[in-house]
């Protein structure tokens, strides 16, 4: 590993042994996606030999790809860390779901939401998330520790000043604190870490012949018979691979050829589009992430 | 030579910071395109710079400061160029935002100093170079930015270089490179201009590639605060934390601080191995050879060169809220992984940040910055900040809001705490209470002025006389005729006159009194302090909770009055604020109950309620 990614590493174990030194009841979120699967290695290595002392929580739209359900039990099963899965069932059961309604009202409901519902349900005081620093601009300006209100909103201007590696993890009844140990890491991190650490990932990220469909220039897989087809479309077969993964009708395939960690590196150093370009849900307003973090979002 | 750069920039407003980092971004191909097509979009809608794209607004991330074309929070970028990767805080320049800058500056190895040409040296200038080289940044970039709106002038250059370079002496910059450069069109980013032939130095990111951003501290041998004590089952045993400083080897002999045990370093446990040796900036897990008593907080070192242990420093702190910082509060402070109930006894003086010369101050607002001496409750490892970052910085914690009210680098221990030692007696405490027949407690009884806090106090200890007990009161009125006559009713004062009367009822208790207590107290952070210096259950705090208007009616002193005339300042209720307990043990209502009344409630209380209760604790 180069001397970089080590610093990375143990500037993130740093943050991730504090997280846990300084709540109550700490939670870790698991999304299955690549991020998640390097912050878990961390939380891995940061306890070593003892398992991490916290729970796993995934939110589960319902409408992930099918692959990640299972790549998550048996991760899960594998660390012998509790996963604890939740779903927002009301808005389930009224029919919310990301082809009828737009993009922003779902997400606002089956994951914002379901989110604070699963948070305020087990009472967790400090919840770690796999977010960085560079996917986004409004995440640009995150701490590493932030403080969430009762609600657990994010007001930019309410966040306190964190200096050198001292956090400030104090609050009251209802207030919480989020922790984001990969803030540093940029995505090529990200890959060239998951290729030394030899981190297992979803196949989903690995370039194959995919079942899609051509969506506003974008490719959308076709994950299983839930998803209605427009008039006239026909899903064509496509190599394609995922840059980042969510709710499977909300997130776009790119072309690619590469089939392993080296090939997806070597993209990732080219690429001329960022990561969350794949991301719907970014573009569907103006600031939209910014507004979607103040409601509660990751 | 480091693969990696963390850097701060800073300037004063309108200077061109974001424009400058969003140049480097675009440079160093960190660019998508889809950012780049959101850029387009934005540069139209709120960029000024007409239909040419505006860098600034790659970098200025939040919806609000893009409306406001300014920085409101410190933004960190990433990119990377084939010979290093960089980490860029880009902070605001606007003085209210100092404590964004002064977050930027804790983690960065340089500073890039951003000027305007057409503008030369701003206060904001001064300030900021003095607040980098304060958090001990010793490596300083000066770019002279918008060179094109002066012609490239090499005279506005140097003239501006010149008047800088005492300042960079004065401040301890190890390193000082001026570059000319234009953000907006990208002269001398990349590339030496051809716009500035005079120009000889290296172009700014050609420069940020190669400088050695170390910087000189003296050779600490192994340093590692603990974090937290992994014990997963009962034969493993291992202290999780970051080394600060030096090396540690399986083998080692270690010294845990504080508690000075001494034992040898068994095994350095990482990810399904063990390592022989570890190095500054490594987290790891030590086991050791012998059970020695570790916890968060501790610092295990080389045992041939342990650190110093102390509860009295002289530190230099940057107040980042708008509630001040007064001599006599007490706040939690963090330093590395130890926490300690830690009071500022005094403010040496204000530091001017733009001459650098001392200010007297009685309190330090938001962005100040000052010296002052602080005490703990208790001795923490510690190293000088100007030796170890890690050992020697710390934040203030406000214990009622929990905000971070202040950060803070220790220059030196005082010598007193070390060599004044607690003495030893053999009649204590419990042994005063036995032979007086009761348990020793401290009622602190608070409430505005007129609230009825002697009355009932007096006639409390009347009847407390009266039933054999041992009593001493305190009065607020009495005790400023005498141990507090220099002081005043300043917020600072107040909480010197309280911390004095804590101090004193703590004796009186010590000597197995039943201590009254009647001051108006209004802050909650002192009667905290007080509190914290008694032992659970001897402190009975008593509100009385009487109204404004019904204290203001009663006036028997016709203080109120002369408050409302303004002939009286900074009297409590009227121009000055009360913040009444929230868990109280004793609460008091004046309106519908008589002074025999409340005075019963307290009896009855000593008797049965927070005494007994405390009796358990």
């Amino acid at each position: 590993m180069s001397g970089y990614l080590a610093s990375l590493e143990a500037e993130s174990i740093e943050m991730i042994r504090e997280a846990v030194a300084l709540a109550e009841k700490p939670v870790m979120m698991y999304s299955i996606g690549k991020d998640s699967s390097v912050m878990l290695h961390l939380a891995r290595k940061a306890f070593w030999p003892a398992a991490p002392p916290f729970p796993l929580l995934h939110v589960d739209t319902t409408w992930k790809f099918r692959e990640m359900i299972e790549f998550r039990n048996r991760v899960a099963a594998e660390c012998g860390l509790k996963l604890l899965v939740h779903t927002n069932h009301k808005r389930k059961a009224e029919g919310v779901n990301p082809f009828t309604y737009d993009s922003d009202t779902y997400t606002g409901l089956m994951k914002t939401e379901a989110l604070k519902q699963a948070l305020d349900e087990g009472g967790f005081d400090l919840i770690m998330g796999g977010a960085r620093r560079d996917e986004e601009k409004s995440r640009a300006k995150e701490r590493i520790f932030s403080f969430r209100s009762p609600g657990h909103r994010w007001d930019p201007k309410l966040q306190r000043p964190e200096l050198w590696n001292i956090y400030n993890a104090r609050i009251h009844a209802g207030e919480s604190i989020r922790v984001f140990p990969l803030s540093n890491w940029t995505e090529a991190d990200i890959w060239q870490y998951i290729a030394d650490e030899n981190i297992e990932i979803v196949k989903l990220y690995f370039a194959a012949m995919r079942p899609v469909v051509r969506r506003s220039n974008q490719w959308i897989m076709v994950d299983d018979d839930r998803m209605p087809l427009n008039p006239g479309e026909v899903p064509e077969m496509r190599m394609v691979r995922f840059r980042t993964l969510g709710c499977y009708p909300l997130t776009a395939a790119i072309e690619s050829t590469a089939t392993t960690v080296a090939e997806i590196v070597e993209e990732t150093q080219t690429a001329r589009t960022s990561e969350r370009q794949g991301r719907l849900i970014d573009h569907d307003q103006a600031a939209s992430m910014e507004k979607k973090k103040q409601e509660g979002y990751f | 030579m480091r693969d990696v750069l963390r850097f701060i920039t800073c300037g004063s407003v309108d200077d061109g910071k974001s424009t400058l980092i969003g140049r480097l971004l675009w440079e160093s191909k960190q660019v998508f395109e889809d950012h780049l097509s959101a850029l387009e979009r934005d540069s139209t809608r709120y960029g000024t710079q007409g239909d040419a794209i505006d860098f600034a607004l790659l970098v200025d991330g939040l919806q609000s400061e893009r409306e406001q074309s300014i920085t409101i929070d410190v933004a960190y970028r990433f990119f990377a160029t084939p010979r290093r990767r960089f980490m860029v805080a880009d902070t605001p320049g606007h003085e209210q935002y100092t404590r964004n800058m002064a977050t930027g500056a804790s983690t960065s190895e340089l500073a890039v100093l951003v000027v305007n040409a057409g503008k030369g040296l701003q206060t904001q200038t001064h300030r900021h170079a003095r607040i980098v080289s304060l958090l001990g940044i010793r490596h300083l970039v000066m770019a002279i930015n918008k060179m094109d709106l002066v012609d490239w002038e090499e005279e506005v250059f140097e003239t501006i270089v010149e008047e800088f370079r005492p300042i960079v002496r004065d401040l301890g910059f190890q390193s000082f490179q001026p570059i000319p450069v234009s953000a907006l069109n990208g002269d001398n980013i990349t590339e030496r201009s051809a716009a500035a032939p005079w120009y000889k130095g290296p172009a700014l990111l050609r420069y940020l590639e190669e400088v050695d951003a170390t910087t000189d501290v003296p050779d600490l041998k192994f340093r590692m605060a603990v974090q937290l004590v992994n014990r997963p089952t009962h034969d493993f045993r291992g202290y999780c934390g970051r080394i600060a400083s030096g090396e540690v080897r399986a083998g080692d002999r270690v010294r845990v601080v504080p508690g000075g045990q001494e034992t040898k370093v068994r095994s350095i446990v990482a990810w399904q191995t063990e390592l022989p040796s570890a190095a500054a900036g490594d987290s790891i897990t030590l086991c050791l050879a012998d059970e020695v008593d570790v916890s968060r907080g501790s610092v295990l070192v080389a045992a041939s060169d342990p650190v110093d242990l102390s509860d009295q420093f002289e530190a230099r702190v940057i107040c980042l809220s708008d509630h001040h910082l007064v001599a006599g509060r007490s706040y939690l402070m963090n330093l590395h992984t130890s926490q300690a109930v830690t009071t500022i006894t005094a403010i040496k003086h204000q530091v001017d940040v733009r001459t650098g010369s001392h200010v007297a101050a009685k309190a330090l607002e938001m962005n100040d910055i000052g010296v002052v001496n602080l005490s703990a409750d208790r001795p923490v490892p510690f190293e000088p900040y100007e030796r170890c970052r890690r050992l020697g910085s710390f934040i203030l914690v406000d214990r009622i809001t929990n905000e971070t009210v202040g950060a803070g680098m220790i220059d030196f221990s005082l010598r007193r705490a070390a060599n004044i030692h607690w003495q030893h007696v053999d009649i204590d405490k419990q042994a005063r209470a036995r032979q007086k027949l009761q348990k020793p407690v401290c009622l602190w009884f608070t409430g505005l002025s007129a609230s009825g806090k002697s009355t009932i106090a007096n006639l409390l200890e009347k009847r407390l006389f009266a039933a054999g007990k041992h009593t001493y009161m305190l009065d607020g009125d009495n005790v400023r005729h005498g141990l507090n006559r220099d002081l005043g009713f300043t917020e600072a004062d107040r909480a010197e006159n309280i911390r004095r009367v804590t101090e004193v009822a703590k004796l009186l208790v010590d000597a197995g009194l039943v201590t009254i207590v009647s001051f108006i107290s209004p802050y909650r952070a002192e009667r905290e302090l007080a509190r914290s210096r008694f032992e659970p259950g001897e402190f009975i705090e008593v509100f009385v909770d009487t109204p404004l208007e019904v204290c203001e009616r009663r006036d028997p002193k016709g203080l109120y009055a002369k408050a409302r005339r303004g002939e009286l300042r900074n009297f409590t209720g009227i121009d000055s604020g009360y913040e009444p307990p929230e868990s109280a043990e004793i609460r008091l209502d004046t309106v519908t109950e008589s002074v025999e009344q409340c005075v019963e409630h307290i009896l009855h209380m000593l008797e049965h309620g927070a005494h007994a209760k405390a009796k358990e604790l």
